[in-house]
Parts: C-alpha cells; sequence; structure tokens
C-alpha cells in the first residue's frame, strides 16, 4: 500500500508579540503543533479532530504549503508542499470552511472557468467535472450568482466543487460543516462519500461535528495542544474515551425515573426525561424495551459530542 | 464586442492549449490516476487570465465603465490643471517653460500610470496578510504576485494614462528640442525604464507590508508622491531631496535624468550626463531587488489562526 501522505515528527512553532505595556512587548512560542507522525494511504478518508485551537488547521495548512513547518517532514504525493507549493497545488483540492477559495464578487461561474485555465484542465475532462459537481451539489441555479450572494451552505457547495475540477489526488476540508444547516450538511457529507468510494480520492477532513466523522470516516485521529492523542477506528475512540450517547424520551405524564438495562437516567423535567447509554450500543433494544413498559410519546437520540469525548480521554486514569 | 476582453484572457492561455494537445497528456480519468500534469501557468499568463476576467465583469456595466473612466480621467488631469495655472502666473518654474515642465509632466504621469495600471492592486496585499485571506491565494498553482496584482483589474486605471500620454504628446510638439536618432530612441526606453522603476517600487512596497500590514500609506508615499515630485523639474527642490531620490531611492532614473539630456538642461548635483542611458539598468536592479523582497516576504507569511 502507497502512503500518500506521510508526516514525520511535524512542528510549527510560532512566535506571536503580545503588547504588555505601552511600548513593551512580550514575546512568546506558541506550539500549535507539536511533533506529529502520521501516514495515510492512497483512497483513505481521515478525520482530524480537536477542540478549539487544537492545530488542526495548521497541520493543514502545512500539507497544503501555505507554511513551512518548523521542524520534521512532511511528503505529500511525493513532494514537499511548501517547497513545491505551485506542483503541490495541481495535485490538491483545498476547502476552508471559514474563507472561500472563489472569487467574491463575481459570479459563480467565472471561479470556475479561471480554474479551468488556471489548472490547465483538459476540456472534456472540465465538462465533465463541472457536470457532475453541478448536479449532485444542486448548484445548476447558481452558477451566475455573485459568490457574496450565496448563502453558507451554497457558497460550501461552490467551494467544494471548485477543488474538485482539476482531479485532485488529496482533498483537504477544513470545518466543512461548520455553520451549516442539516440539509446542506447531510449534501456535502453524501457528496464526498460518493467520491471517496467512486473516485477513490483520498480525503483528510477536520471537524467538530462527531456526526460527520461516523457518517464518513473509518479512521479518525484526535489532536490537542499540537499533540495526536489518538489515531484509529471510531469505535475504539468511543472505547477510549467511554462516551455515552443521550437517549430524551418524552412519556404521556411525568413519572417516576425510568428503569431501563444498560441505561441510566441524568435528567427529569416533567415528562421529559434523559437517559445516557454507551455510545458503542445500540439504541433499538434500549426504545422498544421503554415503549413497552412507558407510555411513550416521542424520542430521539443524542450524539456525544466531541468536546465530551475528548475531556473523557484526559480523565481517563492511564491518560495523562 | 463583449467577446473582445475574453480575447484578452484567452490570448494568455492559448499557448498552454496548443501543449496541451501537443504533448497528450490529457489528465487520467480517476483521481488517483493523475501522475502527470502540465507546468502550471507562469506570472503573465496568470495575469492575463485574471485581469481578463474582471474587463469582462466590467464590461458588463458599460456605463459605470465609462463613468468611472472619465472620472480617473478627470481627477487625475487635476494635477495639470494646478500646473497650468501656475503657469498662467510666472513664465517659468525653476528656470523651466511650460513645454518643458509638460514634458516631465507627461512621462511621469505615463510611466506612473501604466504601472498603476498593471499593479495597482497590489497595496492591498497588507490587508490580505492581516486577515489571512492571502491562503486562498497560496492554494492556487499560480504565482501570488501574479493573483494579488491582477485581482479587481480596474481598466478605469486607464484614464490616467490617458491623460498623461495627451500631455507628453502635446509637450513633444511645443517643445524647441534638437531632436537627434539618440533622443528620440530614448523616450520610448525612458517610459518603459521608468514603468519598471515604478513596478519595482509597488512591488517592493507590497512585500513590505508581509511584515508591516499597514504600510499601504507608506506604499502610496513613494508610489503616487514619487510621481508628483517627478512632474516638477528637479531645480524646484531642495538638494537633499534631489539627492535621496538619485542615490537611495532612484526615482530620477524614472524621467529626470534621460529628460534632461532630452531638454539639453544642466544635471543637478553635477552628475555626469551619460546616465541619460542608464535607467534600463537601475530599472533591472530594481525589479530584481523587488523581487528578492518578494520571495523572502511570501516565505515570513505566517497565515492566522482561526
Ligand atoms: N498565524 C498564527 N500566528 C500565531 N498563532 C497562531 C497562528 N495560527 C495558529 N496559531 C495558534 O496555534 C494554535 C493552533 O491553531 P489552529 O491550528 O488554528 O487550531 P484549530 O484549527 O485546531 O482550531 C492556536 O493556539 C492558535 O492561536
Ligand atoms: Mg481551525
Amino acid at each position: 500500500m502507497t502512503d500518500l501522505i506521510e508526516l514525520d515528527g511535524v512542528e510549527k512553532v510560532f512566535d506571536v508579540r503580545r503588547k504588555t505595556g505601552r511600548w513593551r512587548r512580550e514575546k512568546r512560542q506558541v506550539r500549535a503543533v507539536d511533533g506529529i507522525s502520521f501516514r495515510v494511504p492512497r483512497g483513505e478518508m481521515v478525520g482530524y479532530i480537536g477542540p478549539n485551537g487544537a492545530g488542526k488547521s495548521t497541520t493543514i495548512k502545512m500539507l497544503t504549503g501555505i507554511l513551512t513547518p518548523s521542524a520534521g517532514r512532511i511528503g505529500v504525493a511525493g513532494l514537499d508542499p511548501s517547497r513545491e507549493r505551485t506542483k503541490m497545488a495541481q495535485r490538491i483540492g483545498v476547502v476552508f470552511g471559514q474563507r472561500t477559495t472563489l472569487w467574491w464578487d463575481l459570479p459563480l461561474y467565472d471561479s470556475y472557468r479561471l480554474a479551468h485555465r488556471m489548472y490547465r484542465i483538459p476540456d472534456a475532462r472540465f465538462r465533465e467535472n463541472l457536470d457532475r459537481c453541478v448536479e449532485l451539489l444542486d448548484l445548476a441555479s447558481l452558477l451566475d450568482v455573485p459568490v457574496r450572494q450565496l448563502s453558507l451552505g451554497q457558497r460550501m457547495r461552490g467551494d467544494i466543487a471548485a477543488a474538485l475540477l482539476h482531479d485532485p489526488d488529496v482533498l483537504y476540508l477544513d470545518e466543512p460543516t461548520i455553520g451549516l444547516d442539516v440539509i446542506s450538511k447531510a449534501k456535502v457529507r453524501q457528496f464526498l462519500r460518493d467520491l471517496n468510494a467512486e473516485r477513490a480520492t483520498t480525503i483528510l477532513l477536520t471537524t467538530h461535528d462527531l456526526t460527520d466523522i461516523e457518517q464518513l470516516c473509518k479512521r479518525v485521529m484526535v489532536i490537542d495542544h499540537g499533540r495526536l492523542m489518538y489515531d484509529g477506528a471510531l469505535a475504539g475512540l468511543h472505547e477510549a474515551g467511554e462516551s455515552e450517547r443521550t437517549l430524551v424520551v418524552d412519556l404521556e405524564r411525568e413519572l417516576p425515573p425510568v428503569r431501563a438495562e444498560g441505561a441510566r437516567v441524568i435528567k427529569v423535567e416533567g415528562p421529559r426525561q434523559w437517559l445516557a447509554f454507551p455510545a458503542s450500543a445500540s439504541a433499538a433494544p434500549l426504545v422498544a424495551q421503554i415503549a413497552a413498559e412507558y407510555p411513550l410519546v416521542d424520542l430521539s437520540v443524542r450524539e456525544p459530542d466531541i468536546e465530551a469525548v475528548i475531556a473523557r480521554m484526559y480523565e481517563g486514569p492511564e491518560v495523562h | 464586442m463583449p467577446d473582445a476582453p475574453e480575447a484578452v484572457g484567452a490570448a494568455g492561455v492559448a499557448g498552454a492549449t496548443d501543449a496541451m494537445d501537443a504533448t497528450g497528456v490529457v489528465g487520467v480519468a480517476g483521481a488517483a490516476g493523475v501522475t502527470e500534469r502540465l507546468p502550471a501557468p507562469g506570472m503573465w499568463a496568470t495575469y492575463t487570465m485574471i485581469a481578463g476576467m474582471w474587463i469582462r465583469s466590467t464590461l458588463a456595466y458599460r456605463a459605470s465603465f465609462v463613468m468611472m473612466l472619465v472620472g480617473n480621467f478627470l481627477v487625475t488631469a487635476f494635477d495639470f490643471v494646478v500646473i497650468a495655472l501656475m503657469f498662467s502666473q510666472v513664465r517659468s518654474l525653476g528656470g523651466y517653460s511650460f513645454a518643458e515642465v509638460a514634458f516631465l509632466y507627461g512621462t511621469s504621469t505615463t510611466a506612473f500610470g501604466l504601472a498603476n495600471a498593471l499593479l495597482g492592486s497590489i497595496d492591498k496585499l497588507g490587508a490580505r496578510v492581516r486577515d489571512g485571506t492571502l491562503d486562498t491565494l497560496l492554494v492556487r498553482p499560480a504565482p501570488v504576485l501574479a493573483q494579488v496584482a491582477a485581482d479587481r483589474f480596474g481598466l478605469q486605471r486607464l484614464g490616467r494614462l490617458l491623460q498623461g500620454g495627451l500631455v507628453l504628446g502635446g509637450s513633444l510638439l511645443a517643445l524647441h528640442v534638437h531632436w537627434t536618432v539618440l533622443k528620440v530612441l530614448l523616450v520610448p526606453v525612458m517610459l518603459l525604464s521608468g514603468t519598471a522603476i515604478f513596478c519595482a517600487v509597488f512591488v517592493a512596497g507590497a512585500a513590505f507590508q508581509f511584515w508591516a500590514q499597514d504600510a499601504a500609506e507608506v506604499q502610496s508615499a513613494f508610489t503616487y508622491g514619487g510621481q508628483t515630485l517627478l512632474q516638477y523639474p528637479p531645480t524646484v527642490f531642495a538638494k537633499d531631496m534631489v539627492r535621496g531620490v538619485t542615490y537611495i531611492f532612484p526615482l530620477a532614473f524614472v524621467n529626470w535624468l534621460p529628460a534632461l539630456y532630452i531638454l539639453g538642461r544642466p544635471y543637478p548635483l553635477g552628475l555626469p550626463s551619460w546616465l541619460a542611458f542608464t535607467p534600463p539598468l537601475v530599472a533591472a536592479l530594481c525589479l530584481t531587488l523587488a523581487g528578492l523582497a518578494w520571495r523572502v516576504g511570501v516565505r515570513a507569511y505566517r497565515s492566522t489562526g482561526s
């Protein structure tokens, strides 16, 4: 198996100056990425998660060649991203959730037309890729709209299309679902899943939303304070964090706490009760059991959020 | 007619399309399969494709474009109106006649106008560095300098160029100069070298903004300020000022030194007259230094934390 992305002991240190007085400035070093090594084989879809300020975006910026590592070695498709930035750019697609790579004041289609020329995409290939993206990402009615007039979800879909017209080997997505509504999120996820399955495009995505990872990635890497805390299957992450999902049930009337096997009530508010159960367990038997014994009106399942999972990882006795 | 700007952009990539057909290395289907990529577009190809896109979009609103062009023409022509008004009171300025000052004005404004039309957008670099949007240019396979310079290419900037060119043309008709072949050849050489020197100032100023993001004002002092300075004869300025723009910041090579040779005027600071022919060398040196500064600047770029 060939590894497309290779990182060895990569570090990024920022010198930050802070004003401490009228004239005085304090110089401080921030180790945004602190010795990270990993490998990603071709065709894999990997989730890169961690709390705010963990170093996710900094890693992506080094992988794309925007930033030069302070130490360590990076290879992507055999290239050194920051030294061979332009060559690298031809082989990768990048989507920043926080800022667009599209031309803000021009119609969406202009961005694609420019990409066609700048990436020197053969005409037939360009048409084919664009048509596919337009169809799957629902862009047909947006092509003539100036980018600044697009909603966040529309813009994100537009950005994803722009990142794929030149058949990149790797697609990096930094928080691609941040701020999107449920429908846009679902559309984006479906699209990425198909892309990875049908074209074997290697995908590395950072996110806050554990649902993204659950629906897309078999492998997940957790980073915090610039260090890799976990690298493995998603199920393993739940075990490592002993994370729990929450079942919210609405009963017909106020009742004493529900008794159910494999779950415990953590909160009661009138007829509504919250039950925690292991994330690794299925919700179905639990729901069946409650429905059989209690007057159930409505229910919903809440996924553990990433912060909680990671917080639990640290609370674990063997981790310091 | 709407196709005209398209052609500007297309010209830049026509070569690319040919190359594509010739090599036959057409992107292999399937993301994992693409191994060969065509070389990324160079500086000029990048510039023309982006500028062409903006021109097309500008021309979509033709009426507003014409208004902006006329506005730009009039606003920049105001500098010349000031000079003309002065000459309604005096017969000479620092020993120079109206036609001679108009010649200096025309050469300075034309050279600056061309450089400003080409690179005027580059002073937005500081803002891009501060807010981190330079990131999005760095992930494209094209020179960042060309991307920044061609962004929001404003065709209305040609107003200044047109205005400077008209004054220059008028002054050439009005001047009493004994034209030699050398002097005739020196005019286009001066304009091109002058443009190149101003371009270098634009690039160096932008490079400086990698470290000092609020330096756009400093940059305008040297670009717009330099242009205005050179519109007047060196005799009206203090010696130290003239020294500064000759030895330290070589704006004197944009038009003063070659123009004084053409006009047959004595050189300031007792400089030798062969300096009239050095602007191409000075321009090459300035562009090289500015290019280096830019490279160092890009390397120093550190994006922003989100
Ligand atoms: N350009 C920068 N200059 C200074 N500090 C930075 C810069 N970029 C990131 N940082 C700091 O590095 C750390 C990691 O940031 P980042 O990679 O953006 O985190 P994440 O994307 O995981 O939220 C943060 O403490 C952030 O403040
Ligand atoms: Mg981030």
